[in-house]
């Protein structure tokens, strides 16, 4: 006498739920994706080797320096003097503040020192100059 | 002779849905551009943190505005800049390259050059003030 099994197990994948769980997924990266904040100046970055990745993009804050010497920081255009007051601010609200200095490969050392300099003021030490990654 | 609807009245037809969803999230995967911020990272000084440095341990690093370099009183090409450093620290491990910019140079020169100073591993960088 053959043995039947009793209970008859379904090979196949319920389907019905797939489209909740695939909106899920697809909700889920539209609400982590953090789109860019600022559009900046224009500026072509230099190249170098020995880079590293910013750790985070909600500490990180930019300054962009376009090569006619231009410093926009948050899109606004500010001068040397006011940069140190706004950094001020921005280093006051977040205390693991990294700033990225996104400043054209032409623009002059003069200029990036002050902001050094507006930097140290601000107590915003910890800088990046962002950079393209050069083919060795 | 009627031809069979194949759909009941006032249904959508959801077998396809799933579909739809995997589209629309391959699409917002491919366009979300993540653009990782990279670069060359620095700690600059706090503000009056000025201390004395024995003239041994200083290298002098000067660049001018056309983008030459003059390593400890020697011209040197900006790509052999790493070798010599490295050598250098080799020698004496408290050294303190102290980088010095013209006001004209470019920014792109500069970058290269603390590349090279991170290429040779120097920890100890000094960016002096233009005056």
């Amino acid at each position: 006498m053959k043995v039947h099994r009793k209970t008859k197990v379904s090979s196949d994948i319920p389907t019905a739920s797939m489209p909740d769980i695939i909106f899920m997924l697809l909700i889920f990266f539209m609400v982590t994706t953090v789109l860019r904040e600022y559009s900046g100046l224009p500026v072509e970055l230099p190249k170098a080797k020995r880079i590293e990745k910013l750790k985070s993009k909600r500490h990180t804050s930019h300054i962009w320096i376009s090569k006619e010497g231009l410093i926009s920081i948050q899109d606004k255009l500010h001068s040397v003097e006011n940069v140190r007051h706004v950094m001020y601010d921005i280093r006051a609200a977040d205390p693991l503040l990294t700033v990225s200095l996104k400043a054209d490969k032409s623009a002059k050392m003069g200029l990036i020192s002050n902001i050094h300099n507006e930097l140290r003021k601000a107590d915003a030490l910890k800088l990046n100059y962002s950079t393209k990654t050069a083919v060795e | 002779m009627k031809k069979k609807r194949r759909f009941k009245r006032g249904e959508i037809p959801t077998a396809s849905m799933a579909d739809i969803a995997f589209l629309l999230l391959i699409f917002f995967l491919v366009t979300t551009t993540i653009d990782m911020d990279k670069g060359l990272g620095i700690v600059l000084p706090a503000e009056g943190e000025e201390i004395e440095i024995k003239k041994d341990n200083i290298l002098n690093c000067l660049i001018n505005s056309s983008g030459n370099v003059l390593l400890g009183g020697e011209s040197i090409k900006t790509k052999d800049i790493s070798k010599k450093i490295r050598r250098k620290i080799a020698e004496n491990d408290k050294l303190i390259i102290s980088v010095k910019a013209h006001e004209k140079t470019k920014y792109s020169d500069y970058i290269a050059v603390m590349d090279q100073l991170k290429m040779a591993n120097a920890k100890r960088i000094s960016i002096a003030e233009i005056d």
